[in-house]
C-alpha cells in the first residue's frame, strides 16, 4: 500500500527525534508536534495542494537523523560567507556550530533558539505562527525543535549590520530540520538572510520552517535563498504576521535541488500591514521546483506586491501557487501580483495558478500570469550588436531573473546568485 | 561625401523579401560607397523599414531573391552578429528595453565582442568607463545612462541617442538607421544628429530612413532615393527630399508610373 510507505517515512524520521517529555516550552511544543505527525500522512498528487509536485522519490529515500555534527573549519564556510553581512550564525546538517558564528547579544539579539529560550518572546512566539495541524513536514520539524536561530528585536532596534543565517548541508542520506524565529519588536528594523547551501552533491532532505513575527511598524527585510546540492530535497515553510504598520520585504530564491517546494504563508493581521514580496525560481535538467504563497489580508488598508518568475530550462518542471485571500472586513486592500515564466526549453514545464479570494467589496486587485519564451525580437537587438545568439539569449534570460535580485540589498549575495543565473543559463 | 577615390561598401541587387508569406521587398537595387550618405525615403508600408532589417538579418523576414555584397561579400552568409562584427549597423527605430541588464553592462559587451573580432584588445570595466564617458560627450547624454537598464524607461530621445551611442562604440562601416528622427522634439533631433555628423567620414557611410524631410536638415544626404512597393523608383541629390517634402510622394509614383509605361 502506497499510504503505509508513506507512513512508514513518516515514522522512519521521526524515530530520531529528541525526547518531548521535558516541562520546558520546546518540548511541550514539541509533544504537540509529534503527536500530531503520527497522525498525518505524507501528501501525495492527489491532494490539491500537491497535484503537480510528485515527491516520491522523496519518500522512496531511506534518510537517516543526524547523529553527530560534522566539523567544519573556518576555510570550509569560507565560499559562503558574506563580507556584508558579518553578523552569522552558522548551522551544519541543522545543527548549530557556535565556534563558525558570530552572535549578537543586547536590543539586537541573534543567537541559537537553544541559547535564546529562556526568553518569554522565545516561548510565546514558537510553534505560533508556523501551523503544522495540517502539514505533515511542519509536523516533522516541529517535533525535532530544539536547536534553531533566532533573531530578537528589541522595540525601535535597528539592526546595524545584515544578519546572515547560514544553513549548510554536508551529507547525503539524512534529515534535517532547521528552524527560524524572527520577532521583530515594535518599529525595529532588520535584514536577514536565509541561506541553504551544501557542501554535499547527494540527496538528503532538508525540512526548514521559519517563522517572522513583525509588531507595529517593524521593518523587515527577508532573503531566503535555497542553493542547495541538485539532488538535494528542500521543503520550505515560511510563516510571517504582520501587526499595524509593519512591513516585510521578501525575496526567495531557489536555485538548487533536485526537488522543493517552499510555503509562504504572509498574514496580514492589523490595519495597514505591508509586503513586497520577490521569488525566482530556476530549474534545469529534470529538476523540479513548486512554490505556493499565501497573503492573507484580514484587516483594512493592507497592501501587498508580488512578482514571482520561473526560469525553467532542459525538461525541468517549475510550478506557482499564488494565493491572495482578501477577507471580509479587509476594506481598502491593495493588491497586485505577478507570475511571468520563461520556458528555455520545448520540454520544460511551468504550472502558474493566481488564485484570488476575495470577500471584501472595496479593493483594488491585480494580477496576471505570463508563460513565454525570449522574445525574437530581443534576441535579434543584441546579434545586432555582434553578441551571438547563445549569448543574447544568455543575457537575456540573466536580465529575467536578475530583475527579481536587484532587490536584495547584499551585493555581495546579488552579485553571487547574478554568476549562478548566469552559469545556469550558459548550460542550458 | 561623393568622392573619387571611395569604395563600394554594399551592393544591393534585385532584393526581394518576404514576411509571413507577404513579399515586402520586390526588386530593391542600391550603392554605398564609402563617404557617402544616403536618404530612403517613401511613404508608410513602402518596404524602407523592412529593407533596413533585412539588411541586418531580422528573422521574421525571408529573402527570396536578389543579392547583397558588403565589401564585397555575401551578406546573407553571415549570420545577424556576423554582419554587425563586419562592421554592418542598425539604428532601430523602436530599441528594445532590457530590464535588468546595466546599460554599461551591455555596451561593454558588445564593444568587446566586436573589438575582439577585430583583432583588437578587450576594455575592462575602468577602462570601458572612460572611453564610454568620452563617446557620450558627443550625445550630450548624462553618465547617469551607464547605471540605468539598458533602454528602460529613456524617453524617445534618449533611446536614439543611446542607439547613436552604440553607433559610436562599434564603429561600423555602413550605419543604417531606421527612423532614427521619429519621436524626437526638435533638441533631440539637433543633438542625435549632431552626433551621426560627427561619426560619418570618408571611410563609412550612413544610411537614413526616414519618413520626413526634417532629418535631412541636419544631416544632408548625397543621394535620395523614394521607394514605393518595394522597390526604388527615383533617386536625386538633396533637393529631391524638399520637393518630396512640398509635393509629397504622389508626383514621384505618377511619374514613374508614367515612365514605366513608355
Amino acid at each position: 500500500m502506497t499510504a503505509a510507505v508513506k507512513s512508514d517515512f513518516l515514522a522512519t524520521l521521526l524515530a530520531g527525534r529528541p525526547p518531548a517529555d521535558g516541562g520546558d516550552a520546546m518540548s511541550r511544543l514539541r509533544a504537540r508536534a509529534i503527536e500530531r505527525a503520527g497522525a498525518l500522512t505524507v501528501p501525495n498528487t492527489r491532494d490539491e495542494d500537491w497535484r503537480f509536485t510528485d515527491i516520491s522519490p522523496l519518500t522512496k529515500l531511506s534518510l537517516h537523523p543526524i547523529a553527530t555534527a560534522t566539523a567544519l573549519g573556518a576555510t570550509d564556510i569560507q565560499p559562503f560567507l558574506l563580507a556584508d553581512a558579518p553578523c552569522r550564525l552558522v548551522f551544519v546538517d541543522g545543527i548549530y556550530a557556535p565556534q563558525l558564528s558570530t552572535p549578537a547579544s543586547g536590543a539586537v539579539s541573534v543567537s541559537s533558539l537553544f541559547a535564546a529560550q529562556s526568553s518569554p518572546l522565545v516561548a510565546a512566539q514558537l510553534g505560533r505562527l508556523a501551523a503544522f495541524e495540517h502539514n505533515a513536514f511542519t509536523a516533522l520539524n516541529t517535533s525535532f525543535v530544539s536547536d534553531g536561530a533566532c533573531v530578537l528585536l528589541s522595540r525601535g532596534a535597528e539592526a546595524p549590520q545584515t544578519v546572515h543565517l547560514l544553513f549548510i548541508a554536508t551529507r547525503n542520506d539524512v534529515a534535517c530540520h532547521p528552524r527560524c524565529l524572527v520577532v521583530a519588536g515594535a518599529g525595529s528594523r532588520a535584514t536577514v538572510i536565509e541561506d541553504y547551501v551544501a557542501l554535499n552533491d547527494g540527496a538528503a532532505l532538508t525540512n526548514a520552517v521559519g517563522e517572522f513575527a513583525l509588531e507595529d511598524d517593524a521593518q523587515l527585510t527577508h532573503i531566503r535563498v535555497q542553493r542547495e546540492s541538485a539532488a538535494a530535497f528542500h521543503i520550505g515553510h515560511t510563516a510571517v504576521s504582520l501587526a499595524r504598520g509593519s512591513r516585510y520585504h521578501g525575496v526567495n530564491v531557489s536555485f538548487g535541488a533536485r526537488l522543493s517546494r517552499y510555503n509562504l504563508e504572509v498574514v496580514q493581521t492589523a490595519e495597514g500591514g505591508e509586503c513586497e514580496i520577490g521569488g525566482l525560481a530556476l530549474v534545469d535538467g529534470n529538476r523540479h521546483a513548486d512554490t505556493h504563497t499565501t497573503i492573507d489580508h484580514t484587516m483594512p488598508h493592507g497592501v501587498s506586491r508580488q512578482s514571482h518568475k520561473c526560469i525553467v530550462g532542459g525538461s525541468a518542471h517549475a510550478v506557482f501557487n499564488g494565493r491572495i485571500v482578501v477577507r471580509k472586513g479587509a476594506q481598502q486592500t491593495n493588491s497586485a501580483q505577478s507570475s511571468r515564466n520563461l520556458l528555455l526549453s520545448d520540454r520544460a514545464r511551468v504550472d502558474t495558478k493566481p488564485q484570488l479570494e476575495i470577500f471584501a467589496d472595496d479593493v483594488k486587485c491585480a494580477h496576471g500570469a505570463t508563460v513565454g519564451q525570449l522574445e525574437s525580437d530581443e534576441v535579434f537587438y543584441l546579434q545586432s550588436r555582434g553578441l551571438s545568439d547563445a549569448v543574447a539569449r544568455s543575457l537575456l534570460t540573466f536580465a529575467f531573473g536578475a530583475e527579481i535580485l536587484r532587490s536584495i540589498p547584499s551585493a555581495e549575495l546579488r552579485r553571487r546568485l547574478e554568476q549562478l543565473v548566469l552559469a545556469q543559463t550558459e548550460r542550458t | 561625401m561623393i568622392r573619387q577615390d571611395s569604395k563600394t561598401l554594399l551592393e544591393v541587387r534585385g532584393l526581394r523579401a518576404t514576411v509571413n508569406g507577404i513579399e515586402i521587398l520586390k526588386g530593391m537595387d542600391l550603392t554605398v560607397k564609402s563617404g557617402e550618405v544616403h536618404a530612403i525615403m517613401g511613404p508608410n508600408g513602402s518596404g524602407k523599414s523592412t529593407f533596413a532589417k533585412v539588411l541586418a538579418g531580422h528573422p521574421a523576414y525571408v529573402v527570396t531573391g536578389g543579392t547583397v555584397l558588403f565589401e564585397g561579400k555575401d551578406l546573407f552568409a553571415l549570420a545577424p552578429e556576423e554582419r554587425a562584427r563586419a562592421g554592418l549597423f542598425l539604428g532601430f527605430q523602436y530599441p528594445i528595453e532590457i530590464p535588468g541588464v546595466a546599460n554599461a553592462q551591455f555596451l561593454r559587451l558588445a564593444y568587446n565582442t566586436v573589438q575582439t573580432q577585430r583583432g583588437k584588445d578587450e576594455l575592462d570595466p575602468l577602462e570601458f568607463d572612460d572611453f564610454v564617458r568620452e563617446k557620450m560627450k558627443l550625445l550630450e547624454m548624462n553618465p547617469d545612462f551607464l547605471d540605468r537598464s539598458v533602454n528602460e524607461g529613456f524617453s524617445g530621445g534618449e533611446k536614439k541617442r543611446n542607439e547613436i551611442l552604440q553607433m559610436a562604440l562599434l564603429e561600423p562601416r555602413v550605419a543604417i538607421l531606421d527612423e532614427t528622427d521619429s519621436g524626437l522634439d526638435i533638441d533631440a533631433l539637433r543633438i542625435v544628429a549632431g552626433g551621426v555628423n560627427q561619426l560619418a567620414n570618408k571611410d563609412n557611410a550612413i544610411v537614413l530612413v526616414t519618413h520626413y524631410q526634417r532629418l535631412l536638415n541636419y544631416i544632408e544626404p548625397d543621394y535620395v532615393h523614394v521607394t514605393e512597393a518595394g522597390r526604388i523608383i527615383k533617386t536625386g541629390p538633396k533637393a529631391l527630399a524638399l520637393e518630396l517634402e512640398s509635393r509629397g510622394y504622389d508626383w514621384v509614383s505618377a511619374e514613374h508610373g508614367a515612365g514605366a509605361a513608355v
